[in-house]
């Protein structure tokens, strides 16, 4: 059956490492962004005695009014726009946050290879599988709304 | 002594938390008719720090993940947005389980040959009930979100556990994926192996719609499922069902990021305060009297998801509650 030592795998091991690295810097950065944003060092997009005024609405109605009021750009910043507005305190959180949302990403794609050298072809197929259904998730092509 | 010292402390912030939780209700009433600039703008995230510090004590004594106890307490007493909420819930919940995560496969408790076929399925479908959920509206959330936090008061109520199942033998398809290991305790040591395998994926289909719609982390349900239904030992599925929430929790917070319904102002206090809540929790856990923590986990758990099942109700029944809010926002802010 199986080894006779209560010893994690050698891909179960590699994982935990990488997802503990990943992990820990996010959680360091998301104190470190959410400092920067609510202390005013790095201003928000929305001010934040204004938040309060937006924090009540559907997402769409929200995005809407933020970018009508603030932003103007052509559409509201959805999927990976935050990107081009990390200057802004608020939006700069959402670095750390795609970090701690990607970490098990990178988590799978790094015990890929350790699957392959042992020839465990279905757990090989499961990460990949895994990676490509994360990897959608996190693209910005799956839309939702009300 | 201790146990009666401790009870009291307990009690006690637990009539703080009640407090703190009247407190918002009545910011939740009024920011819902009026903008809400009367209040300096950092009362709420200081009061939702307070409430997930007290929340992540609960969560760990009352051995519930954060997510379950974040999304109908929250939702339910404070003026965010139930996207928005949701959106917050599920990294909390994923935060948890990526701190956790790490410790828990390295002492070999959390299995990753178990959690993988499960994390493939739970993860897909999460995509889809997140998608389902923002698609859906908020007071439909609401409703169905209060009867699914009744229906988790109701398995808290009846399900049993079984810390060494009796698996007599192991399906076809769990031992072509080698889905097996050793368990240690402090007193024995065993092999374990799991059956139904393909009903307990099917199961899970539900379980990731469940927990990608309503934001809920779901450790409520996969423990029963893989303890009970599937037979791994119990520390083997408390764990593997942790980790999981990292992979399934995952994929529906990126569904909930890319659509925007995620504010710093609500995630970052929360995970602050439900993450010091914990460790306080982890402290005080060796003194604490579990059947009493069980009951108010429960009462907890029946109140906010009564009063979320009320809230839907009774939008329902009003007219268009979202169309004003916008324009009442857009005029303001301008």
């Amino acid at each position: 059956m199986a080894n006779e030592k209560n010893v994690a795998s050698e891909e179960q091991l590699l994982y935990a490492t990488w997802l503990e690295k990943g992990m820990l810097i996010g959680l360091v950065l998301i104190v470190i962004s959410f400092a920067l944003y609510v202390t005013g060092i790095i201003s928000p997009v929305v001010p934040l005695d204004e938040l309060s005024n937006y924090w009540n609405l559907p997402v769409k109605d929200y995005l809407a009014a933020v970018n009508n009021n603030f932003l103007h750009l052509q559409h509201p910043p959805t999927g990976w726009a935050w990107l081009t507005l990390l200057g802004k305190g608020d939006f700069l959180n959402f670095l750390p946050i795609a970090i701690l949302s990607g970490i098990t990403m990178l988590c799978y794609a790094v015990i890929v290879p350790v699957f392959m050298k042992k020839g465990d072809k279905a757990y090989m197929i499961m990460a990949i599988v895994e990676v490509l259904i994360l990897a959608l998730a996190a693209s910005g092509l799956l839309k939702a709304g009300h | 002594m201790k146990e009666n010292r401790f009870t009291g402390s307990l009690r006690t912030g637990f009539a703080v938390l009640a407090a703190l939780l009247l407190a918002a209700s009545p910011v939740t009433s009024w920011a819902a008719a009026a903008p809400a600039d009367a209040t300096a703008w950092w009362v709420m995230p200081l009061l939702l720090l307070v409430v997930t510090f007290f929340m992540g004590i609960i969560a760990v004594l009352g051995g519930v993940g954060g997510g379950v106890l974040y999304v109908p307490i929250i939702g339910g007493f404070f003026p965010f947005h139930i996207d928005f909420v949701r959106g917050a819930g599920l990294l909390v919940a994923l935060s948890g389980a990526l701190a956790a995560g790490p410790g828990l496969l390295k002492a070999n408790l959390a299995s990753l040959r178990l959690a993988m076929p499960v994390a493939l399925v739970a993860s897909s479908c999460a995509i889809v009930g997140a998608m389902f959920g923002l698609a859906l509206p908020a007071h439909i959330v609401k409703l169905l979100l209060g009867v699914t936090i009744l229906g988790i008061v109701v398995i808290m109520f009846t399900a049993k556990k079984s810390d060494f199942p009796d698996v007599p033998k192991a399906d076809a398809l769990s031992t072509a994926l080698g889905i097996y290991g050793i368990y240690q305790s402090p007193d024995k040591t065993m092999n374990w192996q799991i059956h139904r395998t393909i009903p307990g994926l099917l199961t899970f289909i539900i379980i990731g719609v469940m927990a990608g719609m309503f934001g809920l982390g779901a450790g409520w349900a996969n423990v029963p499922v893989l303890n009970l239904m599937m037979g791994a030992p119990l520390k083997i599925s408390v764990a593997t069902s942790k980790f999981l929430l990292s992979i399934t929790d995952t994929s529906a917070a990126w569904v909930y990021l890319n659509n925007g319904a995620v504010i710093p102002m609500l995630v970052a206090p929360s995970l602050i305060g439900i993450m010091l809540g914990s460790f306080v929790g982890v402290r005080i856990l060796k003194v604490a009297k579990p059947s009493f923590i069980r009951w108010m986990v429960i009462g907890i758990l029946a109140f906010a998801g009564g009063k979320s099942l009320y809230d839907g109700i009774k939008a329902m029944n009003a007219p268009h509650p979202t169309s004003t809010h916008t324009q009442e926002a857009s005029h303001h802010g301008k």
